[in-house]
């Protein structure tokens, strides 16, 4: 089979679980893929010989009942892995090699899955057009010079362009969603507590979730079930009966109650975003849903409120990097001056701001004034979200203001590059599910996203939605493999 | 929501701030990105300000959206001889222990 790396996860599952495939036909196939298209930066570190030992190995004694029988996969390299380098795409772990796995990526290869590789991000997942990696932009696969979106920019990439059958990313306040929306892919931010934080390098912990992105609905569903698991390990990790998410995979939504925010419908966004979105309506009324009109009258302060929480959170957990216990170190003439100098050589400039930020709204004499401002507004946000719900199932959104946009474009403007998440962020904030997926194409023929948002612990609604407006929108996405020569 | 409609005050953070936030941080900074930086968190702070329009004085604080208690566990010790493990990635050590600049004279 030629096609190998054009089969969705669920087809190559099939395939492999029909002896139709083997494991190592399946991974040297996206190997191959990978390794022709370097021009994508999306890959920070390979494993690739190493990938297809383990596939060979799987191949001797195949286990098909697992659920990701010697599925290949790279995965953000946010997730620590086990003698595997990961370096959060930052110089300060640019040498880091952990000796744990995080619970989230061990998830994955109980099931059967095998690691190709780490993939690019922005720096400890700041960002939303992967530009702040130490490693380099990555090329989304749309076209040449186009950001990925970010934080998972890597993922997004490597997803669109096959080089890995499906993947997963972090979202604290858009870093699956954006990036999703701006390759044309399917990205779910789960509910806060669904997936375990442990093994993932910190960025603000009351926020970060990591979450599938795939090429359809049902791939991400699957890719959940496995991901999604109570553990000790995360004092945030919650106990609560976890679906059997593809097993209940309807396109059934009749009756459903869709709420459409009125604040979402922001000024200055292009015509094209607004007309997806009535496009977006259409197709749920088309599939027996009802739409209710609702306000969420806080939703222009979550960004401005997420600009305080999570930096401040950010300061605190980044001040383990200080050159003493892992990561790069500068020379110092002493202590002081060597954690000084090694944190202001080691983060790039956008950590760096954040941390100042972050720094400033806990310090003496401000914490009142923005920190705990933050975290009251942060309520109001999350009140505005359960107001809604006692008239809704789920909410529907634009993912993003815009569709991608080029390298180099927004990175003298910090707040234009935040801006990229106002649809995303509120989703964080409340702690709720969110799903991107693609839902048409602006005049450039880039992918535009739409966003289902659930109810706490709703996947399940969450993904049926997301199922059956995908078979009635029918995306393709456009890429032409510009990259391969 | 554009950015130059979001705000009519705000205070601005000018260098001896950065300096001082800059100290707290431990992260050294040279004037030039002194001044980078005042710029940068002077607009991103304009953005922040917005949180003044609301009043929140009867609020109550989120501080997690996990609306659970926290689990408490036995109080028994689970990984044991992780000397090794947790030294291994460490820029300078020597045999057990961590190596930083000389801190006493």
């Amino acid at each position: 089979m030629s096609d190998i790396t054009k089969q969705s996860l669920s087809e190559l599952i099939k395939n492999i679980k029909e002896k139709k495939l083997s494991s190592t036909e399946v991974t040297k196939a996206f190997v191959e893929r990978s390794e022709k298209s370097k021009e994508l930066n999306a890959y920070v570190t390979e494993d690739f010989s190493a990938a297809i030992d383990k596939a060979k190995k799987f191949d001797e004694n195949p286990n098909l009942d697992l659920k990701l029988p010697g599925i290949p996969m790279a995965v953000k390299d946010l997730f620590c892995t086990k003698n595997i380098k990961t370096t959060a795409g930052s110089k300060i772990l640019n040498n880091f090699i952990p000796t744990y796995e995080s619970t989230v990526t061990q998830n994955i290869w109980n099931e059967g899955a095998i690691l190709l590789g780490k993939l690019n991000c922005d720096e400890f997942a700041m960002g939303s057009s992967n530009e702040t990696s130490f490693f380099g932009c990555v090329q989304n696969p749309i076209d040449k010079d186009l950001v990925p979106g970010g934080s998972s920019g890597g993922s997004s990439s490597a997803v669109a362009a096959q080089l890995t059958p499906i993947t997963i990313g972090t979202d604290t306040g858009g870093s699956i969603r954006q990036p999703a929306s701006f390759t044309g892919i399917v990205g779910l931010k789960p509910t806060y507590g669904s997936c375990s934080r442990y093994g993932i390098v910190a960025f603000a912990s009351s926020l970060d979730q990591a979450g599938p992105m795939a090429q359809n609905v049902r791939d991400c569903a699957l890719l959940h079930e496995v991901i999604s698991s109570y553990d000790e390990k995360d004092s945030t990790s919650i106990d609560f009966k976890r679906n059997n998410y593809v097993k209940e995979l309807t396109n059934n939504i009749k009756g459903k109650k869709i709420g459409i925010p009125k604040e979402y419908r922001v000024n200055g966004m292009p015509k094209e975003i607004e007309d997806l979105w009535k496009k977006g309506i259409d197709y749920v009324k088309d599939c027996g849903a009802e739409i209710i009109d609702i306000s969420l009258p806080h939703t222009n302060y979550a960004l401005p409120t997420y600009y305080i929480v999570a930096p401040a959170e950010a300061s605190s957990n980044l001040a383990r990097y200080d050159g003493v216990k892992y990561g790069f170190r500068a020379d110092g003439e002493n202590l002081i001056d060597m954690y000084e100098k090694t944190r202001s050589e080691g983060f790039g400039a956008e950590v760096q701001r954040r941390i100042m930020i972050g720094t400033y709204v806990l310090s003496s004499g401000y914490y009142d004034a923005y920190y705990l401002k933050a975290q009251k507004v942060r309520k109001l946000i999350k009140n505005d979200f359960d107001e809604a719900y006692k008239k809704v199932d789920a909410i529907l959104t634009p993912s993003t203001p815009s569709s991608a946009f080029k390298i180099g474009e927004k990175t003298n403007d910090p707040v234009s590059m935040y801006l990229n998440d106002i649809f995303t962020v509120p989703v964080n904030l409340a702690g709720l599910p969110g799903i991107s997926i693609p839902a048409g194409h602006d005049a450039k023929g880039y992918p535009l996203g739409l966003q289902i948002i659930g109810k706490a612990f709703d996947e399940q609604n969450l993904l049926n939605i997301a199922y059956a407006m995908e078979e009635k929108i029918n995306f393709k996405n456009k890429i032409t493999d510009w990259w391969i020569k | 929501m554009i950015v130059s409609d979001i705000f009519n005050y705000h205070m601005s953070i000018d260098l001896k701030t950065i300096k001082h936030i800059s100290k707290l941080s431990r992260i050294s900074v040279d004037e030039k990105k002194a001044e980078k930086l005042a710029g940068d968190l002077n607009s991103i702070f304009e953005f922040i300000e917005k949180l003044n329009e609301l009043k929140t004085d009867n609020v109550q604080p989120l501080t997690s959206v996990a609306e659970t208690t926290l689990k408490l566990r036995d109080d028994v010790v689970k990984s044991k001889n992780l000397r090794e493990q947790i030294i291994k990635n460490s820029p300078q050590e020597n045999e057990d222990y961590f190596v930083v600049p000389k801190v006493i004279e």
